[in-house]
């Protein structure tokens, strides 16, 4: 309890507005790296995503792949990337990692998203007269947006806690009121530092809850109640099932 | 006028779906596919617009080849209306009909003004325009989806049991607006059922299909029922349970009909006005 109100204090001081390490500048480190390395994940895993999702093709590929990238531990590969790139540009280093870590739950919300898309809406699609690109933007992308959202939401989530290793190697953020705790055994400014993460952590999380609401409703999704029993498409007869297959 | 020429279709898996189908589908009139599940019905429809390929033979749309032409371009100018709507859930009810007309390039405010008169059309209140499918009943849906077939004010409409998720009293009532629309726009529509009743209803021309499309028999509703081929076809159509034989019976000075179980069927009467 005591520890608590001990960062408390750490937190209110004036000086982390006025001392060394400022607590604006850090944690505006702090998120200038998970945006970053969220924006170039998702350069990378969205249009990959898209491509499984719309194609069915390579999904299996993409999952060992990410579960590999999971398991990698982010602190070993960190040093390893910034002994290969140099410590000047420990930056590059540090975002490929976050990179890593950040690609599979955007990559999986991105295909997933697609994939949930009742195929029968994929289907009318194409028989209007929808070119392929038009579908994938038009129909599946569109509907496919709260669970991109999801696994932005999930990566950015990570990437947020896995920043603190960004003070390691020297690069600041909000780990650096951790790793400093530990080494001077200032346990109020560590505990401080670890409930500013939290907090950063949690309202990231808000945002983006918000967002797949909003998404949600404006692809009109109705949540998912069940619908009368009359007014359910019957099973597919099985030479659809057969014409289904053969577009895919 | 859409003709199939010797027209078979093998998918990946090596099943005939189609074996050697021939068939002309005239212009300006409702030519219904029906059979059980299996008979290769929507595998057909679906040669027209190109959603499947034939493996052999040709199928013609006025003379043309459609294997000629871009699927794209083919399948804008053909309307399609499926099996519970298949509407975009994220659109509003007059963006999914107007879709194809904006695919095509037609401006927003010309297409949202056919789309409201094509909502009047087909029987829709017009302040339904705003709402989403999910807000709609399965009815309204249906009916959406016939409005969006008929967007691009196309020469054929194919339908592919577009009735069939709907219940049986929006079901009639669905099927008396499509006659009632067809004889206003008279489409050449190819319509798959495997409601034999339906086919009757709606067809000018009844094909009943039998495992791997073959045509068991074609001819009008009149023709089939009065010399079913084969046994197949008189099961079918039921002409042999006794659903079909009726009979007058006189009673309280009215003649009424009853249907082979002696289940009343309706009224007699000499005026050809009523109906």
């Amino acid at each position: 309890m005591n520890l608590f109100l001990d960062a408390l204090a750490w937190l209110t001081d004036p000086e982390r507005v006025t001392g060394p390490n400022p607590l604006a500048e850090r944690i505006g480190e702090h998120l200038w790296y998970t945006v970053l390395a969220l924006v170039v994940s998702a350069l990378i895993a969205v249009p990959l995503g898209y491509l499984i999702g719309h194609t069915g093709k390579g999904r299996q590929l993409a999952v060992l792949g990410s579960g590999a990238a999971r398991a990698l531990p982010s602190l070993g590969l960190l040093t390893i990337f910034t002994l290969i790139v140099g410590v000047g540009n420990a930056q590059v280093a540090a975002i490929a990692v976050f990179v890593i870590l950040g690609v599979p739950s955007i990559l999986a919300g991105a295909y997933a998203g697609v994939e949930a898309v009742d195929r029968s809406v994929v289907d009318a699609a194409r028989a209007m007269g929808m070119t392929e690109t038009q579908i994938l933007f038009r129909v599946e992308a569109p509907l496919g947006l709260p669970l991109l959202l999801g696994g932005l939401r999930s990566a950015a989530l990570q990437i947020i806690a896995t920043a603190v290793l960004a003070a390691y190697v020297g690069l600041g953020g909000l780990g650096i009121y951790i790793q400093r705790g530990i080494s001077l055994r200032t346990y109020d400014e560590m505990l401080g530092g670890a409930i500013l993460i939290v907090l950063l952590a949690l309202i990231v999380d808000a945002l983006f809850a918000i967002a797949e609401r909003v998404a949600r409703r404006a692809i009109g999704s109705a949540p998912s109640r069940g619908r009368p029993r009359s007014e359910r498409p019957e099973p597919l007869s099985t030479d659809r099932q057969s014409t289904l297959e053969e577009i895919r | 006028m859409i003709e199939f020429r010797g027209v078979g279709k093998r998918f990946a898996d090596g099943t005939d779906a189609v074996i050697d189908f021939s068939l002309v589908m005239p212009s300006h009139r409702v030519t219904v596919l029906v059979g059980s599940s299996g008979s290769g019905k929507t595998t057909i429809l679906r040669m027209i617009n190109r959603m499947v390929d034939a493996t052999v033979g040709t199928v013609e749309i006025d003379g043309e080849d459609v294997a000629t032409l871009e699927p794209v371009q083919l399948r804008r100018r053909i309307g399609y209306v499926m099996q519970s709507g298949g509407l975009l859930p994220h659109r509003r009810v007059l963006d999914n009909i107007t879709t194809v007309p904006r695919l095509n390039g037609m401006g927003r405010a010309e297409a949202d003004e056919r789309g409201l008169s094509l909502m009047d059309t087909v029987g829709l209140d017009r302040t339904l325009a705003r709402r989403y499918p999910h807000q709609l009943s399965g009815g309204q849906q249906q009916r959406v989806g016939v409005a969006r077939g008929l967007a691009v004010d196309p020469n054929i409409l194919l339908m592919d049991e577009p009735f069939g998720a709907v219940d049986p009293i929006v079901r009639a009532d669905l099927q008396a607006e499509l006659l009632r629309l067809q004889r206003d726009i008279g489409k050449t529509v190819v319509f798959v059922t495997h409601d034999i009743d339906e086919a009757f209803l709606l067809g000018d021309q009844v094909v009943i299909l039998s495992t791997g499309g073959v045509i068991a028999q074609q001819g009008t509703p009149a023709e089939i029922l009065a010399n079913p081929a084969s046994d197949f076809v008189a099961d079918f159509v039921g002409a042999d349970r006794g659903r079909r034989a009726l009979r007058v019976v006189e009673q309280d000075g009215r003649r009424v009909v009853v249907d082979g179980d002696g289940r009343a069927a309706g009224v007699l009467t000499d005026d050809p006005a009523a109906r």
